[in-house]
């Protein structure tokens, strides 16, 4: 039985993929610029939303700064509130 | 007295003459100074393009002003804000120490010589790899 699901879990393709990880515990960043607003763009979809964790790997405590910063940015008109084809 | 380190950008409306806009922000130059703020840092964007329609204006001046002052200053500061009907938009953030810190490098041109205290060897690896991300 466990060597099936092995073999199942073997096949998905999340096992090929690069693993993801979190850029500000990597490089030690500890400050979010809400004033740069073309790095925040990392962060956010084409509409201008907020991309969740899951798809940039972030980690929970720099994601709660990002969101803070991304809402600061939109209050100073730096990023859209709604976009279309913001990339 | 317990002073905190903020930041407070705002944008003029773009109906200003340039002379217009270097008053206002020299008023509220003033003001912070008048007030027992210490001024760290001061920097004038100039006309930067919103990214939505302000009170049907695309573009605005932006000023942001780096100063220390106590917290019961902020109050009456931003309360000059709202009743100015040249300010189209304004927030003040508080600092945190890593908040400080950025500024501080940043204005020296993302150096590597400025270690505040508190800051551990990570931060040298940052400025390279933000660099090329950026």
């Amino acid at each position: 039985m466990s060597k099936e699901t092995n073999f199942i879990f073997n096949q998905t393709p999340q096992v090929l993929q690069k693993k993801k990880y979190c850029r500000f515990k990597k490089h030690g960043i500890k400050y979010i610029d809400y004033k740069d607003g073309e790095f925040l763009l990392k962060f956010i979809n084409e509409q201008g939303k907020i991309l969740p964790r899951r798809i940039t790997g972030t980690s929970l405590k720099y994601q709660r700064k990002i969101s803070v910063a991304i809402k600061r940015a939109r209050h100073l008109s730096l990023l859209p509130f709604v976009a279309d084809g913001l990339k | 007295m317990n002073t905190n380190q903020y930041e407070t950008v705002i944008i003029l409306t773009p109906v200003l003459s340039e002379q217009q806009m270097k008053d206002a922000v020299a008023g509220y130059r003033e003001l912070i100074t008048g007030n027992g703020g210490e001024l760290v840092h001061e920097e004038n964007w100039g006309l930067t393009k919103l990214a939505y329609p302000i009170q049907k204006k695309g573009t605005g001046f932006y000023h942001l002003f780096e100063f220390q002052a106590n917290p019961e200053f902020i109050k009456s500061f931003e309360l000059v804000f709202r009743r100015d009907e040249r300010i189209l938009r304004y927030l003040t953030v508080k600092l945190d120490r890593w908040g400080v810190d950025f500024n501080q490098r940043k204005r020296n041109g993302e150096l590597r010589t400025v270690t505040p205290q508190g800051a551990k060897v990570v931060v040298k690896k940052k400025i390279e790899i933000k660099e090329d991300e950026l």
